[in-house]
């Protein structure tokens, strides 16, 4: 009497599509329905919320696809998006953009047209490339998954000298390090519904082998599975996503690690219905965060990332000690 | 020259009595402080506390401030011992001060005054701190009467900001950003303080604190006639989703902060009368019509401003 992956999925969706209203309802002032025919309204609802709504969810859908890769490539259940040091790139990127702005009349031009999401998208897939050449390739896991600690702890150094020598952006700094839905327009939302598109087939794509992969490295190559491939096209996608979503909205904690979590808890999947459904959890989680943000002090805003770090942190919490209850059981 | 001598003798006198006579009060962390004289040898580590030691008279007696503290002249020149959380422990206690200002929230409080160093914790946040803060000064600095000029010829400059400008600049709403995650400075800032008196209408309420985080549909909401932001800022403001549509923008009155102006407006110092002036500035050319931009591109140094 379990739901298939496909009753979950629509589940997941419809519970997305509700979190879309209730998000095009809720705004600085709190409630405020739609059905006002201001034009003001509407323009806020357009413009801002929408867009806002949307771009939540696809972010945390791209974290949750992220998450859900490095848990199946890395077969280590605390892998998240930010673990090739995405997370370190795109703060370096967007730490050393704000140092430049201002430096000098070129500079401030240049800095200006990268920008802040353009920064944070380079910073996050140099980030990752550095750890590949670090690591030698990706012939190994252990060694990769080290190099992406090291570039993580190292990049993050250089964003916090830069951050002290210019006290100015310390404040721009920090709310990027929590995470912000705020600014997310028609432009962001383009470009993260892009990033799925591009990653969700490649790594549904590759979800088979990932399920060969669980069974350990060499029965995978004994099944015909090409590791390197596998292991390369996976990390693309997986920093694909990761940086599209971090470029947009910062780094927002959790999401990427409790989505798979999540949907495992609900029942053994396969990878093809893990890659499916973490996005869809990740989605909505970080959609719900986003309605929390603005609405629990409006017209003031919580940093989603505390949010999520919250909702993520005691969710996973309780899941691990159900989980202990039951294996104590047992025995 | 003789009878001068014998005048002045007894006069130098007491003024050395003055001088030695120990000075106690209390400062913004509770802590009661004595001083055996009025202190020779100044480090401050906040500008505006430099800038008020200056404009009590005493620059010269300053020996060496944080990276930030840039006005008046005479502080460039003087050692740079970093900021209130980076502070250059063995430099600071090389210069031998009689007394360190600093902020409440500088990590180094502690250490000083392990090292047996006088500390004094000032924390100038809203206007009439500003005024205790320049009282608390005058003590230390045995300048009193210089400390009470200080403050009503501040508040006399504010008054007069707001008594020349026109009807058509009083009651207009503002959007003042101090970041753009974004952060404001609501009616509860010393800039809101500054605004209110000069007849603004702030939109963010004082309920929200000094510096709230905004839901940025909150000033879509709002449409503010007129917005103050930092040349830094400024370039993506009107990218912002939504944001084209606002008054200020549509009917261009943005009132871009080069960064010297900046450093006036965000220090609650002596210079708060000029950072009245500068908004009164604002508020006029807003009256009249679109406010221009700054001219010239946007140039920081790399130490930061404050």
């Amino acid at each position: 009497m379990t739901l298939g992956t496909r009753g979950r999925a629509a589940l997941l969706l419809a519970l997305g599509a509700g979190l879309f209203v209730l998000g095009l309802t809720i705004g600085s002032t709190g409630w405020s329905p739609l059905t006002s025919a201001d034009e003001g309204l509407r323009q806020i609802l357009w413009d801002i919320r929408a867009p806002r709504s949307l771009g939540a969810w696809l972010a945390g859908a791209l974290l949750a696809l992220a998450g859900a890769i490095g848990q199946g490539l890395f077969r280590n259940p605390l892998a998240d998006p930010y673990l090739l040091g995405s997370s370190a790139g795109a703060s370096l990127g967007l730490a050393v953009m704000l140092f430049f702005l201002g430096v000098s009349p070129a500079s401030t031009v240049l800095a200006l047209r990268v920008g802040m999401t353009g920064s944070a998208f380079i910073g996050s897939v140099a980030a990752v490339l550095l750890t590949l050449v670090l690591a030698r390739g990706v012939e190994q896991t252990l060694r990769l998954l080290l190099a992406g600690v090291i570039v993580g702890v190292v990049l993050g150094s250089g964003t916090a000298l830069l951050t002290l020598i210019n006290l100015d952006v310390m404040r721009t700094m920090q709310s990027f390090m929590l995470g912000s839905t705020g600014f997310l327009g028609w432009n962001s939302v383009l470009v993260l519904l892009a990033s799925l598109a591009l990653a969700g087939p490649v790594a549904l794509g590759c979800s088979r082998s990932l399920d060969a992969l669980s069974l350990g490295e060499a029965t995978a190559r004994s099944l015909g599975v090409r590791l390197a491939l596998l292991r390369l096209l996976l990390v693309a996608a997986m920093s694909l996503s990761t940086a599209a979503a971090v470029a947009q909205c910062g780094l927002i904690a959790f999401v990427g690690l409790v989505a798979p979590h999540l949907v495992r808890s609900w029942g053994n999947v396969t990878h093809g219905a893990l890659l499916l459904l973490a996005p869809l959890t990740g989605g909505a989680l970080l959609l719900a965060a986003d309605v929390a943000a603005r609405w629990l002090i409006a017209p003031q805003e919580l940093p989603v990332g505390i949010i999520t770090a919250l909702l993520g942190g005691s969710y996973l919490l309780w899941l691990m000690h159900r989980r202990h209850a039951s294996l104590g059981a047992k025995r | 020259m003789k009878l001068h001598t014998l005048l002045a003798a007894p006069l130098l006198a007491l003024a050395a009595l003055a001088q030695a006579a120990p000075i106690t009060l209390k400062d913004d962390r509770g802590a009661s402080i004595t001083l055996p004289r009025v202190p020779q040898r100044i480090v401050s580590l906040l500008p505006s506390l430099t800038e008020t030691v200056c404009e009590l008279g005493d620059c010269a007696k300053l020996v060496g401030v944080d990276r930030f503290s840039n006005f008046p002249e005479r502080a460039q020149k003087l050692p740079k011992l970093g900021g209130l959380e980076d502070t250059a422990v063995e430099a600071l206690v090389a210069l031998k001060p009689d007394v360190v200002l600093l902020g409440v929230s500088a990590r180094i409080i502690d250490r000083l005054e392990s090292l047996g160093l006088k500390v004094i914790a000032l924390e100038p946040k809203r206007m009439n701190d500003v005024e205790r803060v320049i009282g608390k000064l005058g003590e230390v600095l045995a300048r009193p009467d210089e400390a009470r000029r200080l403050w009503n010829r501040i508040d006399g400059h504010i008054s007069q900001s707001a008594a020349t400008l026109p009807p058509a600049a009083r009651g207009l709403t503002v959007y003042y950003e101090v970041d753009s995650a974004p952060y404001a400075a609501g009616a509860a800032s010393f800039m809101g303080e500054i605004l209110t008196r000069l007849g603004a209408k702030n939109i963010v309420p004082p309920e929200l604190g000094p510096f709230p985080k905004l839901n940025p549909e909150f000033v879509v909401r709002a449409d503010p006639q007129i917005i103050m932001v930092g040349q830094r800022s400024a370039p993506s403001l009107p990218q912002r989703p939504g944001w084209t549509g606002l008054r200020a923008v549509k009917n261009q009155r943005l009132c871009v902060w080069v960064p010297a102006e900046s450093d006036v407006l965000v220090r609650p110092g002596p210079r708060m009368s000029e950072a009245a002036a500068l908004m009164a500035r604002c508020l006029r050319q807003a009256a009249a019509g679109p406010v221009p931009l700054p001219t010239e591109a946007f140039t920081a140094p790399p130490g930061g401003m404050r």
